[in-house]
């Protein structure tokens, strides 16, 4: 089925309330946002109203520079790393009954809900010394004496995946629902082992909502704030870490707005890179 | 018990709101009750707020017949930033707000407090002269409803002898073991590093000074697990001994203690960190009249020793005027010359600091 092309203005009526909540929800905010970051920043005071570029230059230098290229690193490696997870776990889903499904995603759902509060502190315990896990590997003779578990990386990545591999799932599922048994069937028949039968036909045929899947966890993972706040030491603090501290700490929102706008650029060409490489494989 | 510092508290999505959507999300609508007189008064939210609630604004109304609607404000800066927002759309999301001395001086900055009238505030009369905040052109911009102190703080159980000196951030043998405020402007331990190694805050007023305080502060790093912006994320570490040392306000870990945890504020032989609120006014307010009724009630003797004993915070009016026991004086102050924080620093070099603050911590 072919797509008609609008002809009269009344065809592009249904358009007009997404585009409108668009302008006003996005384009607007991020106008302003763009707006206040050339704006001339008052220290002691607020701001006032100006064209400089005294924010941009404070931010691109090699300090600001590292956090970004970690926060980009960070929000990366959540992404493949629920991808990596999330795939088989979905795939294998996807061929269970529709009683087990349910029961499966209500349980995703419900970690989704909570808050990035609720997950930081709750890991921020489960890593601990006094009360985490380290006492119950301890207790099993795994670790000598209980040890704290945080702050670290580890415990960033691990309460990052935590938080967005449901969303992940919920990604994949659709995608692994619509996928012809048949095709894992027939690699069977051949004589395709079931690993094998997995990486080399589901995998292919799903390479589009992988690639999209890890653009959405990546966005998803960049505007994190609090769990590396929580779980990390500072050299895992965010870019977000650091706009919070300009806007609500320092009230620099000219610098804070620099920044914000830098970090929106960036990913908006990793995701065009990302969209336009595939493309391009894709004519070939 | 978010008194100070918000930070659990906003989330990613309603920090965007803060900072993006500006003063139409900012500015509150003022719905005030329509008979009588009434006040909205912005005071700490949590714990500060609800001691407030119970024991000095009923009284306060019953003595004035102003009826109080208390508004739950996050930490100081944070709420300037939406009084500051709200009074371009003129809006006060409270009228009276309580405000620390860096968010004071920056509201003076852009002219966002109304100069009050000391001559409508007698018991003003009763303050130590440094917590009235004023304009330089002698206008009135703050009054002084509170003091509080950061302190040494430690676990009993894990330290059985309480720590004497500051110096003990530095004592290699608490290797990642500190809890310390994360920001240069609320932390203030260039000060307490001044003080502590350099003979004083004075070493601060050159930037070489100020380097110099920032490589020693370095040293401190490799001791530090947490460096905190929320108060409960500390607070929890030290009851259980995770995180069993750090700086805390002295009013919360009294409480703490009281209800039988194991922890105690220490003021060091180099002094506890002074720090005060403010009463100020919106310039957007118009309850003008009953602000000044009710900074003067706030300013009365008996009311600051209640606060005392029921709040926890360290008076603002002179000792002599106090009906406190030495014991409850001593409870919630200390008679060591205190670490006063160089507040005229995070005016004006407020950028650069913070600058050299983030490289050092995070770096």
């Amino acid at each position: 089925m072919r797509r008609e092309p609008a002809r009269t203005f009344s065809d592009l009526l249904p358009l007009l309330f997404p585009a409108a909540v668009l302008v006003v929800f996005f384009v607007i905010p991020f106008g302003i946002m763009v707006a206040v970051s050339f704006f001339r920043r008052q220290q002691g005071g607020f701001y006032t109203v100006d064209f400089v570029v005294a924010n941009y230059e404070r931010f691109l230098t090699p300090f600001f520079g590292s956090v970004l290229g970690f926060s980009l690193f960070l929000a990366m490696a959540v992404a493949v790393c629920c991808v990596v997870v999330a795939l088989p776990f979905t795939s294998f889903l996807s061929g269970c009954s529709r009683r087990v499904q349910v029961v499966w995603l209500v349980g995703i759902l419900a970690i989704l809900s909570l808050s990035e509060v609720i997950i930081g502190f709750a890991w921020s315990t489960l890593f601990s010394r006094t009360a985490g896990i380290g006492n119950l590997l301890a207790a099993l003779g795994l670790m000598e004496a209980p040890k704290a578990l945080l702050p670290g990386f580890g415990a960033v990545l691990t309460g990052m995946i935590y938080q967005a591999l449901p969303f992940t799932i919920l990604l994949l599922y659709p995608s692994l629902m619509r996928l012809d048994p048949s095709l894992l069937e027939a690699a069977r028949t051949l004589g395709a082992s079931p690993l094998r039968g997995f990486v080399s036909v589901v995998v292919p045929a799903l390479r589009h909502t992988i690639a999209a899947t890890l653009i959405m966890v990546f966005v998803f993972a960049l505007g994190s704030y609090l769990l590396p706040q929580i779980l990390g030491r500072p050299q895992h603090w965010t870019l977000s870490v650091l706009i919070t501290d300009q806007a609500i700490y320092q009230s620099n929102m000219p610098f804070a707005a620099a920044m914000a706008v830098f970090l929106v650029l960036i990913s908006l060409a990793l995701v065009g890179l990302v969209l336009l490489v595939g493309g391009r494989r894709e004519a070939a | 018990m978010n008194k100070r510092i918000a930070g659990s508290g906003i989330g990613r999505r309603s920090f965007m709101a803060t900072g993006l959507a500006g003063a139409g999300i900012l500015a509150m609508p003022n719905v005030l009750k329509a008979q009588g007189r009434s006040l909205k008064v912005g005071v700490y939210g949590g714990y500060f707020k609800e001691s407030f609630d119970k024991h000095i604004f009923p009284e306060f109304t019953k003595a004035t017949g102003i009826a109080v609607e208390s508004v739950a404000e996050p930490t100081g800066e944070v709420w300037l930033v939406q009084l500051a927002q709200a009074a371009k759309a003129g809006r006060a999301p409270a009228d009276v707000s309580m405000m620390s001395q860096v968010a004071m001086l920056k509201g003076q900055a852009i002219n966002l407090w109304t100069g009050l009238d000391r001559a409508r505030i007698p018991n003003s009369d009763n303050l130590i002269g440094k917590f009235i905040n004023s304009y330089p052109d002698g206008r009135v911009a703050g009054i002084g409803a509170v003091a509080w102190y950061i302190t040494l703080v430690s676990n009993t159980k894990v330290y059985p002898k309480a720590p004497t000196s500051w110096a003990a951030l530095w004592d290699p043998a608490n290797r990642n073991r500190l809890g310390l405020l994360a920001l240069v402007s609320n932390s203030f331990l260039l000060e307490v590093t001044a003080k502590t190694f350099m003979g004083g805050t004075e070493a601060l007023n050159s930037e070489e000074g100020q380097l110099k305080a920032f490589g020693k502060l370095a040293e401190v790093k490799p001791n530090v697990r947490l460096w905190y912006r929320d108060e409960a994320q500390f607070e929890q570490a030290l009851k259980s001994g995770e995180i069993p040392m750090g700086q805390y306000y002295h009013d919360v870990t009294g409480l703490a203690a009281a209800d039988g945890h194991p922890v105690r504020s220490t003021f060091p032989k180099e002094g506890g960190i002074l720090d005060s609120g403010c009463w100020a006014l919106s310039r957007a307010s118009k309850k003008v009249d009953e602000a000044h009724v009710f900074i003067d009630y706030m300013s009365q003797p008996s009311i600051q020793a209640t606060m005392s004993r029921k709040v926890g915070t360290a008076p603002t009016v002179k000792r002599n005027l106090l009906d406190l026991s030495d014991d409850e004086f001593a409870s919630v102050s200390s008679e060591i010359d205190p670490i006063v924080p160089r507040y005229d620093l995070y005016q004006a070099r407020s950028d650069w600091l913070n600058q050299k603050w983030t490289e050092l911590i995070v770096g």
